[in-house]
């Protein structure tokens, strides 16, 4: 697999999560945000987690607007995979890839610690190597993660089975629990959560790994 | 000219910001305040003969999150 992480001025994810995708055996190239193309036969795109500008006007909005994101966009609409991870989920809701918005955190404050996810569809290219209703520990770090969409549209979401990942114990208030999110074609996942972060046993835990394994073994077969 | 616009959290959408400075009001002795919702303005410098319609186009591609925020412009 062949993977580019995407880093943005205030990126603060994007060597942890070039690790993880290295590690599980993708071919991984930083690409910086004003490249107007992405490498060669990318299958997929990761956009990291961090503060791209200073989170200036809304988190993830002028990164939305960076020219490599005219590249991911055409990836995408080409079929192509793409991974949002925290601020990276911010900026693929900024771009319209993914539907929805993430607002304050209900309680105000920035929340950093280890939270409890459902797996909720497993039938994702992301996460083929849980199992539906497991339940794993994955750290959150954010600000804004509390996720928004109106009725019609979680219905919606609910209805074809793209919520990926819950919260146990709701952080931040997001709608229905949601902790993630995938496309129609289940090809785009965006998630608050940091399966980067908890990917290795120096990490504290390896419930992340599965993620990045399970995309490996997707693109092996495709 | 100047254009003046001014983003809102659409109504329906929780406003945690609002509500904050809601309680701290009433912890201040402020009764009957009902409801707050907290936005922002945004000031445009624009050259002279900018349209409306010009303006409304940042406000979509940019300025707002139309997901979730509402916006007006005000030229003057």
């Amino acid at each position: 697999m062949k993977a580019a992480v995407i880093v943005f001025p205030g990126s603060n994810c994007d060597r942890d999560l070039a690790v993880a995708l290295e590690k599980a055996g993708a071919d991984v190239e930083m690409v910086w945000h004003k490249d107007t193309a992405l490498p060669k036969g990318v299958d997929l795109v990761a956009v990291p987690g961090g503060f791209s500008f200073g989170d200036y006007l809304r988190c993830g909005a002028i990164a939305a607007n960076s020219p490599i994101c005219g590249e991911l966009k055409a990836h995408v609409a080409r079929g192509g995979y793409a991974l949002g991870i925290c601020n990276g989920f911010q900026v693929l809701t900024e771009t319209g890839l993914l539907p929805g918005a993430l607002r304050r955190n209900a309680g105000l404050k920035y929340i950093c610690r280890p939270v409890e996810l459902e797996v909720v569809a497993a039938d994702t290219a992301y996460t083929s190597g849980y199992q539906a209703g497991q339940v794993i520990t994955v750290p959150i770090a954010h600000h804004d993660g509390n996720y928004y969409v109106d009725d019609a549209k979680l219905a919606e979401l609910q209805g074809e089975g793209r919520i990926a990942f819950t919260y146990v114990d709701n952080p931040n208030g997001s709608v229905a629990d949601i902790a993630g999110v995938v496309s129609r074609n289940r090809r785009v996942l965006g998630m608050m959560p940091h399966p980067e972060r908890m990917a290795e046993p120096s990490h504290g835990g390896t419930d992340g790994k599965a993620m990045f394994a399970s995309l490996m073994s997707q693109m092996a077969l495709a | 000219m100047k254009a003046r616009v001014q983003v809102m959290l659409k109504n329906g959408v929780l406003d945690p910001q609002g509500e904050a400075v809601r309680h701290a009001l009433g912890a201040l002795g402020f009764d009957g305040v009902e409801g707050v919702r907290q936005g922002k303005v945004i000031e445009l410098d624009l050259a002279e003969g900018t349209s409306e319609a010009t303006v409304t186009e940042m406000c979509e591609k940019l300025l707002a999150n139309t997901v979730i925020e509402s916006y007006t412009i005000e030229l003057g």
